[in-house]
């Protein structure tokens, strides 16, 4: 067994033994902290599939802004998480055989699909997709491969990405946005625009006789 | 040798471990949400093992449309929860019936 197989399987089982426990586990934060593990190991898998970029991307983005995120949010709201736990054991069978069942139809159809030589593929495809002439031995490095193409051929998905990214943002921020009644704060426009005349008063006060 | 079959086999069974997980944890809306990333987990694994088994780096290109998406479901989703939260004091789903009555 070579290296690259001992990490493939090593891989492979820790994320199915993560993602089994992030289902089953009863505290959530138990289940956020799998659920970084299920993602790490799902970067190495993309490291040994030559997707180093993606890889990173994904170490970066869940394992340091979603996952931060949901662990934020079971830390911050106050539930009773033992009681959500009540109805495990009543929906474990119908859960455990539709997902069963979807495992049997995907293996179904992929025993029955057959990897096309390069004529077949070559006579579907006529026209070579812009990612192709980047993958081969002769290619460049993944990360300079990617950067020709999303930024070419891409380059609207990859505008509308940040757009989508833009939207989440603002949205997340009107969702969750409020204004507390009562309290006192600074405002610093009526700071600045305060006048001398409805600030300051002269006063003629008489000798002897005081306010 | 790992080939095709083997990344495929590993993605459709974190699938389906993400399907399972909506079912059983019905009530935690936290869960739900850390499931439906395990299925797109699921689905960037097919799109970058196909892209590297084809010789095609467009699949990998999709792939990072999915994660852009997953990460702004994430954002969406749990700042729903919270405002959830903020109006019921719980966050069990299954009886949220505001907007049917």
């Amino acid at each position: 067994m070579t290296i690259a197989a001992f990490a493939f399987w090593v891989f492979a089982v820790s994320a199915i033994a993560s993602g089994l426990m992030v289902i089953s586990s009863r505290n959530p934060v138990h289940s956020v902290l799998f659920l970084i593990l299920a993602f790490i190991s799902a970067a190495g898998l993309f490291v040994l599939l030559g997707a180093e970029y993606l890889a990173m991307l994904l170490v970066v983005v869940y394992v340091g802004a979603v996952a931060v995120l949901f662990l934020f949010v079971v830390m911050m709201l106050d539930v009773d998480f033992v009681e959500m736990k009540q109805g495990f054991l009543q929906y474990l069978p119908i859960g455990v055989a539709i997902s069963g069942l979807v495992v049997v139809e995907l293996i179904l159809a992929f025993a029955a699909w057959k990897m096309p030589s390069d004529a077949q593929f070559a006579a579907a495809h006529p026209v070579a997709t812009a990612g192709s002439a980047l993958a081969g031995p002769d290619a460049p490095s993944n990360i300079e491969g990617l950067g020709l193409i999303i930024y070419t051929d891409y380059v609207h998905y990859f505008q509308i990405a940040g757009m989508v990214l833009l939207v989440a943002m603002i949205g997340a921020i009107v969702l969750t946005f409020r204004t507390r009644e009562g309290v006192k704060k600074q405002d610093p426009a009526a700071q600045v625009g305060r006048m001398r005349a409805a600030s300051v008063e002269l006063k003629k006060v008489e000798t002897g006789q005081g306010i | 040798m790992i080939g095709l079959g083997h990344y495929l086999s590993v993605a459709a069974v974190l699938f389906a471990i993400g399907m399972a997980g909506i079912f059983v944890n019905r009530k935690n809306v936290i869960v739900i949400l850390m499931s439906i990333e395990l299925m797109l987990l699921a689905v960037n694994i097919n799109l970058v093992a196909f892209s590297q088994f084809l010789g095609d780096l467009t699949g990998q290109v999709f792939a990072f449309m999915v994660l852009t998406v997953a990460a702004a479901e994430a954002a969406i989703g749990l700042a729903i929860l919270v405002a959830f939260f903020r109006n019921r004091g719980d966050i069990a789903v299954d009886d949220a019936n505001l907007m049917k009555h």
